[in-house]
């Protein structure tokens, strides 16, 4: 069996303030309260501070979670902070909304004409304009105004209150089609082609090399035969140039990213593909969730971001860090859904089969959300709880002494950082950090736990979750 | 609290009397406790969900409580709950889930 490699990263957030009223909360609780609306939009970040934020910054690779300064974050100085990072960039609304025209293939969205312009202009002066369709987005210029009263169709505004686009329903009757779902499913698909193709260029990657793309992404995007029919990564891998690649969607809510990548690592050590790419695009749905939390508490709108991840996985190169199929954790039906229970068999069980302690993993990468955003709205700081619960595993194992439980936290654990997006702050969010620690050799083992709440689905109390181990290269032993 | 939560103890109270009910809570903090205590005894503080100005006045008690731990079997509370009493601030959440209990309507 060939050792699978995680070869290269990315990270991409786009920052849509405007379409955050289009989130799942905003969009049911603004409409029925004007003068709630008028907060929320007078809430909203500027790109300016959006770019300066620390966990941003954090999630696009210029400091490690750890380096985080002290809370509150939103007050926190910028410190030279740049759009453009090694691990991937933050876009600005305006071209954010062109690129979703450049990939909109059925020209479901609509852009002012002066707005298709001045987006296309700002695109054509990006590092990447040569692998975006420009000539798609100068067709989607338009009257905005026409295509906003079409029925069914969504206004879109740039920042508060401009008005520049609108999305169509591609049916007027198939719930699963309406404009509300296609602009999640879009800024899903244009979000994650941003991050695979800017691991493309950034790590010179012939977009023919690979031969598959999953996606994990939380939209299960299909019509009303079959709304979860899937295969966004497809599409994504067709904008992006992957002529040559086929693809699927795993869908586990939060969870997925994790089993997309062990069933990357296996594709590839079986021989069945040699390069497979892990992609997942930001959610809509998520944004403004806890809005009325940050409003609260004087915030502005924290959940204004949408998150973007992009991997690739191949055969042992002999310095990427390996994937260690070996180490994967299952959280079985029988396991049950108490947290310690999730973590026993996420964290610890793995760790056991293999004869390693808890403290020989460097680094724990689990829900890292960050908690400036969950904090508010009542739910906790869920990066660190997940820390001090597998801290207490380690105490009962004898690993650990009760009083030190506080520095295992901070020493394999670090603050949450990434948009409450579940599968992008499900240890996917770390990614461009654990190869960089694992490459490095400042780190030899990082582990990644994902967890997934299936009972929102309704069709089972259950809750799932799966981890990976990732080892340096160099190191002996495994 | 969330608004499917809301909304299934609604209809259990109205079905079966709110003195009928006990609410057992596992929020991991005090603050997140204390708001759905604060939901179930005197309603939604966020005036978002079916208990939005409904006094229930109910029965709530967090797991961690040892007036609900003394009434398990100590091996159950070891496997299920064990860990996470080794982490969380159950003192703490205590003394905020009981400051509501304790502003429960009197019956009647």
């Amino acid at each position: 069996m060939r050792a699978p490699v995680i070869s290269a990263t990315s990270a991409a957030l786009a920052h849509v303030p405007g379409l955050a009223r289009h989130g799942s909360k905003p969009s049911r609780e603004l409409p029925r309260d004007a003068e709630l609306e008028q907060r929320f939009l007078g809430a909203l970040r500027t790109f300016e501070q959006a770019v300066a934020y620390p966990p941003h910054q954090a999630f696009l690779g210029t400091l490690h979670p750890r380096e985080l300064p002290e809370r509150p974050w939103v007050s926190a100085r910028s410190d030279g902070a740049e759009r453009f990072t090694g691990a991937g960039e933050l876009m600005p609304e305006e071209e954010f909304l062109g690129l979703m025209a450049a990939v909109d293939e059925f020209d479901l969205l609509t852009l002012g004409a002066e707005h298709a312009e001045a987006a296309a202009g700002a695109l054509s002066r990006h590092p990447l304009a040569e692998r975006f369709d420009l000539e798609r987005l100068a067709k989607a210029g338009g009257d905005t105004e026409r295509a906003a009263a079409e029925r069914g169709a969504l206004p879109l505004y740039l920042g508060a209150d401009r008005l520049v686009g609108a999305m169509r329903a591609a049916d007027e009757v198939d719930a699963a089609l309406s404009a509300p779902v296609l602009l999640e499913n879009l800024t899903v698909k244009a979000s994650a082609a941003l991050a695979l193709t800017r691991l493309l260029a950034d790590h010179d990657i012939e977009p023919e090399s690979i031969d598959y793309v999953i996606g994990a992404g939380e939209e299960a995007i299909g019509d009303r035969y079959q709304r979860g029919g899937g295969n966004l990564a497809k599409s994504v891998a067709a904008v992006a140039g992957l002529s040559e690649a086929s693809g699927a969607d795993v869908k586990n809510f939060c969870a997925a990213p994790v089993p997309a990548l062990v069933i990357a690592g296996s594709l590839v050590a079986s021989g069945v593909f040699e390069r497979v790419a892990v992609i997942a695009g930001g959610s809509l749905a998520k944004l403004g969730m806890k809005f009325e939390g940050h409003l609260k508490h004087d915030l502005p709108v924290l959940e204004d971001v949408l998150g973007a991840a992009a991997l690739l996985v191949e055969a042992d190169d002999g310095r990427s860090p390996r994937i260690r199929l070996d180490s994967v954790g299952c959280h079985r039906v029988v396991d049950g859904s108490s947290n310690p229970k999730i973590m026993e068999a996420l964290c610890v069980a793995p760790l056991d089969r293999l004869g390693l302690g808890t403290l020989e993993v460097d680094d724990y990468a689990t829900e890292l959300h960050n908690p400036e955003i969950t904090e508010p709205q009542g739910s906790g700081d869920v990066a660190q709880r997940n820390y001090k619960t597998i801290a207490a595993l380690a105490v009962r194992r004898g690993e650990l002494a009760r009083e030190d439980i506080d520095s295992f936290v901070t020493k394999h654990g670090m603050p949450g950082f990434a948009p409450t997006q579940g599968h992008i702050a499900s240890a996917l969010c770390y990614l461009p950090h654990a190869h960089a620690r694992l490459t490095s050799e400042a780190a030899r083992r990082v582990q990644l736990i994902a967890k997934g709440s299936l009972f929102l689905g309704r069709m089972s109390e259950a809750s799932d979750g799966m981890s990976v181990l990732l080892e340096a290269n160099n190191h002996e032993g495994g | 609290m969330d608004l499917g939560s809301q909304e299934k103890i609604k209809r259990l109270a109205d079905e079966h009397g709110p003195e009928q009910l006990l609410v057992v809570l596992g929020a991991p903090d005090a603050e997140s406790a204390e708001i759905a205590a604060e939901t179930l005894v005197l309603g939604d503080p966020t005036y978002a969900g079916a208990l939005a100005e409904v006094q229930l006045g109910l029965s709530v008690y967090h797991v961690l409580e040892d007036e609900f731990r003394s009434q398990i079997p100590e091996d159950v509370f070891e496997d299920q709950i064990g860990v996470m009493a080794d982490v969380l601030e159950a003192e703490e959440i205590a003394t905020a889930v009981k400051g509501m209990r304790e502003q429960a309507p009197a019956p009647g």
